[in-house]
């Protein structure tokens, strides 16, 4: 007898009670439909999660000034600007574990166009800030160092500014506006990010040159100090942690830090907040991974359960055989296989619901759609490996029944 | 091969079989020293009443049991000492077994039940269709071949039995109380098979209690306290089957 000719005799037999079969299955059905959608999901999770974070930029590490100190009361960080332009310019040239560096001043702004005007928030930075913030034209170009120093009258829109200042579709390219009252000519559009996880529109955001900022939009300049954050690009994703080290370190020197002072700045590695997320998100899918294991583990038990009792009740089918020349192992092969076609079928379907609920979750919560063929494929896998371990036993019982015993069976 | 000149060996040879049951401190000697022999071509009908060890002698001739001492030669080889497995490709390729409560798989059809001894041996699937196909035409059941057993009468589901016990082409074939469910006019038709058979050159052993049973057939043996007590040979009773209900 061969392993298709058992093959089909199990199908037939597993037919035979379809009702009792499908609820057999059921405990693998949705053990290997749990683990399925628990992976979907984690990986949803993670890639949203990664998504966000890239939109902010890669590799990022962010350089907060230090806080102030006006009587006993203590200002945040960011309260006393304590970074130059001359540390970062050092930043951005002496770091090797650093590929670029660029100040965020912030300022908010009424901004007219010539028939409507909008109230914004006004960035004064440089050209880094781009490539350091992982924006993207989507009309003309960004403004260049020589802009820069040459303090020239010139931004960049964010799509939200757009849309409220000449209506959706418009390439506002070469149009002049005004912020305040000095005529900014536009030199591009940034390709719209959306919103961060907390609803706050990346887009809604009107760039300008540092320099012109410092002249045109701040109300008050504060010389040699940066009256904001600043952005720094680390090279890559393995050198974040050195170079938040080394922009320490050389700050530290700059400001004249001995060794007891504390840092009068801060340097956050958001990559760090990233991966932070990202094994947060894993452990979940781990933990969720591990109950779906035990869902799939109970399952085969369900099976060698119904198995003892398909031997018990077909015992005299086992007579029969055995009395017309089935030999021991082929009586084990066949309950085996009907063991191990009920779970593998099991998994089949469960995989197959599994993907249903991922896509159903994914477009609930608007995450990315992954399907992971391996992990469905080690799911049935596992399946397949928990019918045999759990069929082996009834199987077993089944091939050393006493043929005389069988047959005499009521 | 010299078969012709030679006489063929005997079909069962049984020397001196003994076979003793142990429960706890109970000793059960359930045969005690059978010497047994049955010649190509016959029919033999065992008898004995219920205890006399005709089961056991029965299951020992099907290679469902072993002696626990003495020797079995089947169609000249000793097969007292065969492992499990062996015995199975005994009992799939030298023997054929009719059961009295016919033991036909249910929900599935005649022909599939009559395939089932070469599904284990080996045989193609075209093949087995054809050779059980030809068994089942030959009890008379070639209009039956797809009927479930349930769809069958009581002697319906023994010739379907007798063409599964046929279509591994055996030397032997063993029949256990075949008639035990049957009714008397049935009864008479499975004989008439068995009759037929033995006519075909066929050697059959069948075990019963019915004295009428026994009557159909050449010789009869009786068992009684594990011991062989008569073996006569006879004419035997010709099964006539009333013409008009022929194959039913």
């Amino acid at each position: 007898m061969n392993i298709l000719e058992t093959l089909v005799l199990a199908l037939r037999a597993l037919l035979r009670s379809k009702t009792r079969s499908v609820l057999t299955a059921l405990g693998i059905i949705i053990g290997v439909g749990a683990v399925i959608a628990m992976v979907a999901i984690g990986d949803g999770a993670k890639a949203s999660v990664q998504k966000v974070f890239d939109s902010m930029g890669t590799n990022l590490l962010i350089i907060l000034p230090g806080s102030s100190r006006s009587g006993g009361a203590r200002g945040g960080f960011g309260s006393q600007p304590t970074i130059t332009w001359d540390d970062l310019e050092a930043v951005r040239t002496q770091v090797s574990s650093v590929r670029g560096a660029a100040p965020e001043m912030r300022s908010n702004a009424q901004v007219f166009s010539e028939d409507q005007n909008w109230n914004t928030s006004i960035i004064g930075t440089t050209t880094d800030y781009f490539t350091v913030r992982s924006w993207t034209m989507a009309h003309g170009a960004h403004f260049t160092d020589a802009d820069n120093e040459a303090g020239a009258k010139v931004a960049v829109l964010g799509q939200t500014v757009v849309d409220n200042l000449y209506g959706k579709g418009f390439n506002p390219v070469g149009q002049v506006i005004r912020i305040n009252k000095t005529p900014f000519t536009v030199m591009g559009v940034t390709a719209p990010k959306g919103q961060s996880p907390v609803g706050q529109d990346f887009d809604n955001t009107v760039f300008v040159p540092a320099t012109t900022f410092k002249r045109q939009v701040q109300a008050q300049s504060l010389g040699a100090y940066i009256t904001g954050a600043v952005f720094v690009q680390a090279v890559s994703a393995d050198l974040t942690a050195k170079a938040q080290a080394d922009v320490t370190n050389l700050l530290r020197e700059r400001h004249r830090l001995g060794e007891d002072d504390a840092n009068d700045f801060d340097v956050r590695n958001l990559a760090e907040v990233a991966s932070g997320q990202q094994q947060s998100t894993e452990t979940l899918s781990l933990l969720l991974a591990a109950i779906a294991a035990v869902s799939l583990v109970v399952g085969g038990i369900g099976i060698m359960n119904i198995m003892l009792v398909s031997v018990t009740e077909r015992t005299r089918e086992i007579g029969v055989r055995v009395a017309v020349g089935a030999r021991p192992r082929d009586i084990l092969a066949q309950f085996l296989i009907e063991a191990l076609t009920l779970a593998v079928l099991g998994g089949i379907i469960g995989a197959a619901v599994g993907l249903g609920v991922a896509k159903l979750l994914a477009a609930q919560f608007g995450w990315p759609m992954l399907v992971r063929p391996d992990v469905a494929l080690l799911a049935i896998g596992f399946s397949g490996l928990v019918g045999v371990v759990f069929g082996l036993y009834p199987a077993r019982k089944a091939s050393l029944l006493d043929p005389i015993d069988a047959l005499r069976y009521e | 091969m010299d078969a012709d000149t030679k006489r063929a060996p005997p079909v069962i040879q049984l020397k001196n079989v003994a076979k003793v049951y142990r429960s706890g401190d109970v000793e059960v000697r359930a045969l005690r020293g059978v010497d047994f022999t049955v010649e190509p071509g016959e029919f033999v009908s065992i008898m004995g009443s219920s205890g006399s060890g005709k089961s056991t002698l029965m299951n020992i001739l099907g290679c469902l049991d072993r002696p626990t001492s003495g020797e079995y030669l089947l169609n000249g080889r000793e097969v007292a000492r065969l492992d499990r497995d062996g015995l199975a490709r005994v009992r799939n390729r030298t023997l054929g077994f009719v059961f009295q409560s016919f033991n036909l798989l249910a929900r599935t059809t005649a022909l599939e039940n009559v395939e089932l001894p070469m599904l284990y041996a080996g045989v193609p699937s075209k093949e087995r269709r054809a050779r059980a196909k030809e068994a089942l035409e030959r009890v008379g059941l070639g209009a039956r071949l797809d009927h479930h057993p349930k769809q069958l009468s009581g002697g319906q589901q023994q010739r379907v039995a007798i063409a599964r016990a046929l279509v591994g082409r055996p030397r032997v074939i063993l029949a256990d109380e075949p008639t035990g469910n049957l009714d008397s006019r049935t009864t008479v038709e499975v004989m008439a098979l068995f009759q037929q058979l033995q006519k075909e050159g066929m050697t059959l052993v069948l075990v019963t209690h019915e004295p009428d049973v026994a009557e159909y057939t050449q010789r009869i043996v009786v068992v009684k306290d594990g011991r062989i007590v008569n073996d006569r040979r006879q004419t035997p009773n010709p099964a006539v089957v009333p013409a008009e209900e022929v194959g039913t």
